[in-house]
């Protein structure tokens, strides 16, 4: 009676746990999905910007509910912790009962083994003895143990596909291990991009201001970037006639560890699919664009040479935008100074196609650039204190009245135009720039390991089978023996007939 | 990297004419399964093969031996050009191989070729094991829609991709992922018949019995979920080559990762009392669903990192 009440016990919180473990994987599935359908912060800000502006009360609820944040909500995070702490919870016994019936013996012999989903019998002439013996050899391999029962009868019970369980909790051990490596990478990762300009543009990951955009994981605080310097020589890009890009590659030197005190640089072809690795962390090429050259002849006779990179607005052609930004040379007085500052804005195409005056970029390699710029001059801004970006100029100057638009021309390269305060602008031509983005992961090669144990655990444990036979001899009157042989797979029954089939022919029908 | 026209387009006009093969063989599956009598071949269950060890019939299998029917012999008719479509499928594919010099699923178009032979692929060999073959319609159905679709509104002309795709991580990860996905086709549409079979109406009497439908679906999803697995798992280490991190929940990733805890699930529940059966089979065919969902909406409809649809 007690037995049957722990077995009561156990049972139902086994269910319990399994039927909790489910649900939470519901939950889980659910809850990662509104992160495809909706844009995402960590993925597209700006996106996140417009949909909600677009969608009204309806749009800053889903904000509210951090709907564009999913992996990184509240919700979102208690159902995986919630998931870790049932999946530690059902382990744990798993383990113990795994440990127990490692030592244990296979279980007895049923009594009545027609009873079994495999079963056969035949009347053989050999001893029960020599019966058991044959029995033990044909299942080499089985774990399993001979008892003798009442009446002179003998028994052999044996199993096998123990490994699936092992299999099973590498697998799930492996998932805890996986998850527990991933959280932390987030933690102590970091994630940096940044703007390199070709022949010769330099970048040192010595500190978060050396990057446009940088994102630490929670426990950086942007002191202890591992050092190094990328040195940009060079971009190549070749292209496919209707302009799809066949390859990208950025001739780079970098410097790192010992290589920084002694200056020495060393060469790497830095393309997508291959990153540099060094000291630890990974320098990717995300992308390029184009820089226009501007060369500014002011009045007072002094030149200036413009290369503020300018960002693609056309993924295909690669026309791009951006503000070129001047501060007149020569000029002590601030007040004088932000009165005649300049920025030439507009398009620019690395190769040009014009349909009458309207410029615009029919294919993205540099072969013919051109510009369709507009020149204002005045008060750029810079000193307002509102943040001012480098690929447009403020806005709000203009309608200020406080920068107003002195000249608007096509330029070819090499071409220029004169201001009428005797200010010449001239298009040099391009040069490209790359995006690079430096990543820091030191938990990334455990998650490696763990999902390569996941894969390693889940293959053995959805391939082995556990299963069970049992042969019994009991002797007859006529001093035959009656051979029974009952078998039963403990997981899946597809498949093992079988097996069970060719081991009770062996066994059932050799002495014949 | 130049482009051989001329393979490439035998590559188009084996596809084409696989897309014909499967759909006469799906019409000859469905008249024999509209047509074919009840029961008229019956599975002996391995519980009841025991006892005749006399007659040596040990293992699991067809007993009731009759004349073939008419409708049998449209049935085996239907095998006979499955084969037949898909070795002209997999010239197709291999064609295509040779045209562009790479791996020959480097776009939707061709990412749905392959998923869909490795469907039909499976299906030919469970047919060995499995008393299923008047199925065979079901399966060829959606085959035909996704090669239809794949074929005119994601058709993409032979040519070389690009250059994040231009790995051999393409050819591990998209292979398997869409190998797999293409399996999990059988487990999704037995599943959905296991749905049927089990609402007892007589109108479905004439499907398998439901247990084996189950084993199908089980079997197929076993075999196929490990490789899903790795099939995601080399994304991700190809996705930290390639994209700078080896997870992002780009939309991609995440609805694979969702697919493969409902896959996760159905294998929970179908070891848990109160979810075997029915409920099991309804995650299923959500798993398949969802991958179906994975392949066309997100492509499609999303802009994500896996910009490899090559339509648009
Ligand atoms: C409390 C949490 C969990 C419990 C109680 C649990 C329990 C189990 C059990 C009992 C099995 C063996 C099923 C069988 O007999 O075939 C199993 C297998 C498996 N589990 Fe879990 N598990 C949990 C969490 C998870 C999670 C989070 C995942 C993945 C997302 C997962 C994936 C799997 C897979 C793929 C199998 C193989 C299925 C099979 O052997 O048929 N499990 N789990």
């Amino acid at each position: 009676m007690k037995a049957f009440l722990a077995f009561l016990r156990n049972t139902w919180r086994g269910l319990t746990a399994m039927r909790t473990a489910l649900t939470l994987l519901f939950l889980l599935a659910l809850g990662a999905m509104p992160g495809a359908l909706l844009p995402q912060r960590s993925l597209n800000a700006q996106k996140v910007a417009e949909y909600i502006a677009e969608n009204g009360w309806w749009g800053r609820f889903l904000d509210r509910l951090q709907f564009y944040d999913v992996y990184a909500s509240y919700w979102f995070s208690a159902v995986y912790v919630l998931l870790f702490v049932s999946l530690v919870g059902c382990l744990l016994p798993r383990t113990w009962d795994y440990y127990k019936q490692m030592r244990a013996k296979p279980v007895l012999t049923p009594r009545n083994l027609s009873r079994l989903p495999h079963h056969a019998t035949a009347e053989l002439a050999a001893s029960p003895e020599a019966v058991m013996a044959s029995a033990k050899a044909r299942l080499k391999g089985w774990r399993l143990v001979e008892r003798e029962e009442a009446d002179g009868a003998r028994s052999v019970s044996a199993e096998r596909g123990y490994l699936r369980e092992t299999g099973n909790l590498v697998f799930h051990f492996s998932l805890l291990g996986l998850l527990v490596a991933f959280a932390l990478g987030k933690m102590v990762g970091y994630e940096g991009q940044v703007i390199v300009q070709s022949k010769g543009g330099q970048f040192c990951n010595s500190g978060v201001f050396n990057f446009d955009s940088f994102r630490p994981g929670l426990r950086v605080d942007g002191t202890q970037l591992s050092p190094f310097c990328v040195r940009v020589n060079d971009f190549h890009a070749t292209y496919l006639h209707n302009g799809q890009a066949q390859s990208f590659r950025a001739d780079i030197d970098y410097q790192s560890g010992e290589d920084l005190e002694t200056g020495t640089w060393r060469p790497y072809p830095l393309e997508v699919n291959s990153p540099l690795r060094t000291a630890g962390d990974r320098v990717y090429l995300l992308g390029h664009g184009y820089t226009p050259i501007f060369t500014v002849k002011f009045p007072n006779g002094e030149t200036r040479t413009g290369t503020t990179q300018w960002r693609p607005v056309n993924e295909v052609t690669l026309a791009s935008e951006g503000a070129t930004k001047f501060d007149p040379p020569g000029i002590t007085d601030t007040e004088q100074r932000r009165k005649n500052q300049l920025a030439i804005t507009g398009l620019l195409a690395p190769t040009a196609g014009f349909r009458g005056e309207l410029l615009d970029s029919v294919f993205p390699e540099a072969r013919d650039p051109a510009v369709a710029i507009d020149v204002y001059r005045g008060d750029l801004g810079t000193d307002s204190g509102r943040g001012q970006s480098i690929f447009s100029i403020d806005e709000k100057q203009v309608q200020d009245g406080k920068l107003t638009k002195v000249a608007r021309q096509n330029l070819r390269q090499g071409e220029e135009l004169e201001l009428d305060d005797g200010t010449v602008i001239k298009f040099e031509g391009v040069k490209d720039w790359v995006s690079l983005q430096v990543s820091h992961d030191p938990t990334q090669v455990w998650v490696l390991a763990f999902s390569v144990l996941v894969i390693l655990g889940l293959g053995v444990s959805l391939s082995v089978k556990r299963r069970r036979v049992w042969v019994r001899a009991v002797p007859a009157a006529d001093g035959r023996t009656v051979v029974e042989v009952g078998g039963l797979a403990r997981t899946d029954q597809a498949g093992y007939g079988e097996e069970f089939g060719s081991l009770a022919r062996d066994l059932l029908e050799k002495e014949k | 990297m130049p482009v051989n026209e001329t393979l490439s387009t035998y590559s188009d006009w084996t596809y084409g004419a696989a897309v014909s093969v499967y759909f006469v063989a799906a019409v000859f599956y469905l008249c024999e399964a509209a047509f074919g009598r009840t029961k008229a071949r019956e599975l002996v269950g391995a519980a009841k093969v025991a006892g005749t060890a006399e007659d040596g019939t040990w293992t699991p299998g067809l007993v009731v031996r009759h004349e073939r029917s008419r409708a049998e012999k449209l049935g085996r008719m239907g095998v006979a050009l499955t084969v037949l479509g898909a070795l002209l499928q997999l010239s197709s594919l291999v064609l295509r191989g040779f045209a562009t010099e790479r791996a020959p699923w480097g776009n939707m178009y061709e990412y749905g070729s392959l998923l869909t032979f490795a469907a039909v692929a499976t299906w030919l060999v469970l047919m060995r094991t499995f008393p299923v073959r008047k199925l065979g319609g079901f399966v060829l159905v959606p085959v035909v829609i996704l090669m239809f679709l794949g074929g005119t509104v994601l058709y993409a002309e032979a040519a070389p991709v690009q250059p994040a795709l231009q790995s051999y991580w393409l050819v591990v990860h998209v292979s398997v992922i869409s190998v797999s996905s293409g399996i999990l086709l059988v487990p999704g549409v037995t599943s959905v018949l296991y749905l049927l079979k089990s609402s007892g109406r007589a109108r479905f009497a004439k499907l398998p019995d439901a247990d084996v439908l189950d084993r199908v679906a089980y079997r197929s999803t076993v075999f196929s979920f490990p490789l899903f697995t790795i099939g995601i798992i080399c994304g991700a280490i190809w996705a930290e080559a390639a994209w700078g991190r080896f997870w992002g929940w780009d939309p991609k990733e995440t609805v694979a990762f969702v697919c493969w805890v409902v896959y996760a699930a159905y294998l929970h529940a179908r070891a848990t009392a109160g979810w075997r059966g029915r409920p099991a089979a309804w995650i299923n065919a959500l798993g398949f669903a969802l991958n179906v969902f994975n392949l066309f909406f997100i492509n499609l409809v999303t802009t994500g990192l896996h910009s490899y649809a090559g339509v648009g």
